[in-house]
């Protein structure tokens, strides 16, 4: 039952964030700290997912957030490394219209 | 009514964040016993977890309190049942808050809460909400046993060959 987020690679404008783990209401707030101060310094945030077991809203309701505060400033959040489950997940909700999602790491 | 469930489980969780994971991996080892496949697993485990985080979320307030939760196993699908003694809430103008996120709404009226719902009853076959002292959430998936095993030899058949 443990999340981790680890920085992989960072510019001036972008950075790539590797999530890996349970992504719950109990962990979610993690993820949360961890990205909204990224989403006002860096132009592009994305998040490498492939190592992500599990998430439900309270994820995604973090994804929302993050997108929603790169968008007000012009900025892009792009999720990579989507599992099946994943993606079913994001159709389902319908933030499959909404957020940038790029195949491979 | 309906037929009586052959085997009952309950588990009893305080209305914590971090106990929902145990929930979760719970109805994982209910489920794959019953026989359920991967995929209907873990919608089972996503279903459930969105239960018991509504819960958490609502039904104490911030207060001390329990979720009990009873899973109900039936020859052909396993029914669960979630339920706090907690604060009650309009069933019918959440369920009108429901549904996938609109692409076409402004970025502001996003909502990044209430997709709970939603996922539950997308991911099972039955959810009833029902209210009373606290909430009670039922709901039910059925076992999807594989078509392709009626065109496979029986295994009375193999045997009677060995």
């Amino acid at each position: 039952m443990n999340l981790t987020i680890q920085e992989k690679t960072q510019s001036d404008t972008a950075i790539t964030m590797v999530v890996s783990g349970e992504v719950d209401a109990y962990t979610a707030p993690q993820l949360r700290e961890k990205l909204m101060p990224l989403t006002k310094q860096k132009q592009e945030v994305f998040l490498d997912l492939t190592t992500v077991e599990y998430m439900d809203s309270t994820g995604l309701g973090v994804l929302i957030g993050a997108y929603k505060s790169l968008r007000a400033q012009g900025g892009r959040l792009v999720l990579i490394g989507m599992s099946a489950r994943l993606s079913r997940l994001l159709k389902i909700t319908g933030l499959t219209e909404i957020i940038d999602i790029e195949d491979g790491a | 009514m309906v037929e009586p469930y052959k085997d009952l489980i309950e588990l009893a969780i305080p209305a914590k964040a971090q106990y929902v994971g145990v929930v979760r991996l719970t109805v994982s080892g209910i489920a794959n016993r019953m026989g359920f496949h991967y995929d209907d697993i873990e919608d089972m485990k996503l279903a459930l977890a969105e239960a018991c985080t509504n819960a958490v979320d609502h039904a104490y307030s911030g207060q001390e309190g329990q979720i009990a939760v009873s899973f109900f196993i039936f020859e052909d699908r396993l029914a669960i049942r979630v339920s706090d003694e907690g604060n009650s809430f309009d069933i019918s103008s959440v369920k009108q808050r429901s549904g996938p996120i609109d692409k076409d709404l402004p970025l502001t009226s996003m909502r990044e809460r209430g997709l709970g719902l939603h996922l539950m009853e997308t991911l099972m076959d039955r959810v009833e909400i029902n209210g009373g002292r606290g909430v009670i959430v039922t709901m039910t998936k059925f076992i999807h046993r594989d078509e392709v095993e009626q065109d496979v030899d029986s295994p009375e058949k193999t045997k009677s060959h060995g």
